[in-house]
């Protein structure tokens, strides 16, 4: 049987794993407000740029100089570009395996095809550097949180579509945790490149613009922005949806720290009597056996 | 009352302005376009430039972009742009030493500078210049 101090001892060393583990709740659900009001704040841009691109494509299409814009192209898909977004940090839960788990399925399901892997945190880095070929790593970028800027994320998409434009490769795909609410994530896989042009029905035709430069030429601007926001807004999910893991993930080991406080301390309490019990026992035997 | 439009301008980080506006003069790319209520639908891309609008209750405004598109319709402007700045959120002497940093790089242009790049640079500049003296 464990003695006395040996079970508080452990109580005291529970009680400072949750406390640790408390700390880190809140200070993920402090980063997590900020990283949502990130993403909050910039759908505004994003569902403008989509509809102004929806409106320019319908207005180029047919056109011959249109379809030839690179980013448009579309070739057999024989090299294949994955940008993994994962987080920097554990500890948060299923979060970073959820999305190893999926990287691997896709490596799996695009056998036979060269895969290379732009990893954007730590956690896809480290896992697929001696297994699958990385193309190029951007550490340090989702630790920031709040303090990510556009900038930044630009880095990963110009090198990306810098390639894509080259022939280097033949299409992207983006695997990404999407921020859906604190307690779920959504693990989403979207074809970046090349781009597939939604095919606006002719219910709402596109509008009548007059147009300063030709649909072509807007387009070709467009599109390249339309990548990098498509990259920037899946980092920002990413951020908000790691905070939220860690939140959650930390405010379970909360929980089960007091139920294992609780339990060592019904012990402890259950030895401490045992022994008094038994002391009781010997001091009245002592004086039975004086009589 | 006079006719209003509203003027949303946006990066990507955020929706910097959302105002209704008398009227707006936006730096498109093939020149300053100038916008009052029921303007024609019109879309464009924009350069570096300053942004004015005179809002509702008679105010005039002024605001740094830099880049991106515009889509006008009858009774709403829309400006996407890279990054807009605020008057108060340039710094007046660090814009004008940016300004004497490219231009020395523009006056003696050498090999491996990137003349496109020096020449945005540039503009840059001086738009933040600009819009700090208001």
């Amino acid at each position: 049987m464990p003695s006395l101090i040996d079970i508080r001892r452990r109580v005291r060393s529970v009680k400072n794993t949750q406390q640790i583990t408390k700390a880190m709740k809140m200070v993920a659900a402090a980063k997590l407000r900020r990283a949502q009001e990130r993403v909050i704040s910039a759908r505004p841009y994003a569902t403008m740029l989509e509809q102004m691109l929806a409106s320019v494509s319908g207005a180029a299409r047919g056109d011959d100089k249109a379809s030839e814009l690179p980013l448009l192209a579309v070739r057999p898909e024989k090299r294949v570009q994955l940008i993994l977004v994962t987080a920097d940090r554990g500890l948060a839960g299923g979060f970073n395996t959820n999305l190893i788990k999926a990287a691997q399925r896709f490596l799996a399901e695009h056998q036979g095809q060269e895969i290379v892997i732009e990893a954007v945190g730590r956690k896809g880095r480290d896992f697929f550097a001696k297994r699958a070929k990385l193309s190029g790593e951007h550490i340090g970028l989702v630790n920031k949180v709040a303090k990510l800027t556009y900038a930044e994320t630009q880095a990963v998409t110009q090198r990306v579509t810098e390639r894509y434009i080259n022939g280097e490769i033949d299409a992207v795909y983006l695997i990404y945790n999407e921020f859906k609410s604190v307690i779920s994530q959504k693990l989403t896989e979207t074809k970046l490149l090349p781009i597939e042009m939604k095919s606006e029905g002719g219910e709402e035709s596109p509008k009548d613009y007059i147009y300063e430069q030709s649909p072509d030429v807007l387009l070709g601007t467009l599109l390249p922005k339309y990548i990098e926001n498509s990259v920037y807004r899946a980092i920002l999910e990413s951020i908000a949806a790691e905070q939220a893991a860690r939140m959650t993930a930390m405010d379970a080991a909360s929980t089960n720290a007091a139920d294992v406080i609780e339990k060592l301390t019904l012990y402890m309490n259950r030895v401490r009597q045992a022994s008094i019990t038994k002391e009781i026992i010997e001091v009245v035997s002592g004086a039975a056996a004086l009589e | 009352m006079a006719a209003t439009f509203e003027l949303e301008v946006a990066t990507p980080e955020k929706l910097v302005i959302q105002a209704t506006c008398i009227e707006a003069q936006i730096p498109g790319a093939e020149g300053e376009l100038g916008i009052l209520p029921g303007h024609a639908a019109l879309l464009s891309s924009l350069t570096s430039g300053v942004l004015r609008y005179k809002a509702k209750d008679g105010r005039d405004e002024v605001l740094a972009i830099h880049g991106g598109w515009v889509e006008v319709q009858p009774t709403l402007v829309r400006v996407l742009t890279d990054a807009a700045e605020n008057p108060d959120a340039i710094d007046k002497a660090r814009a004008e030493e940016s300004l004497k940093r490219a231009q020395s790089r523009l006056a003696n242009v050498v090999e491996n500078v990137d003349f496109a790049r020096a020449l945005n640079a540039l503009k840059r500049a001086q738009v933040r210049v600009e819009v700090a003296k208001k």
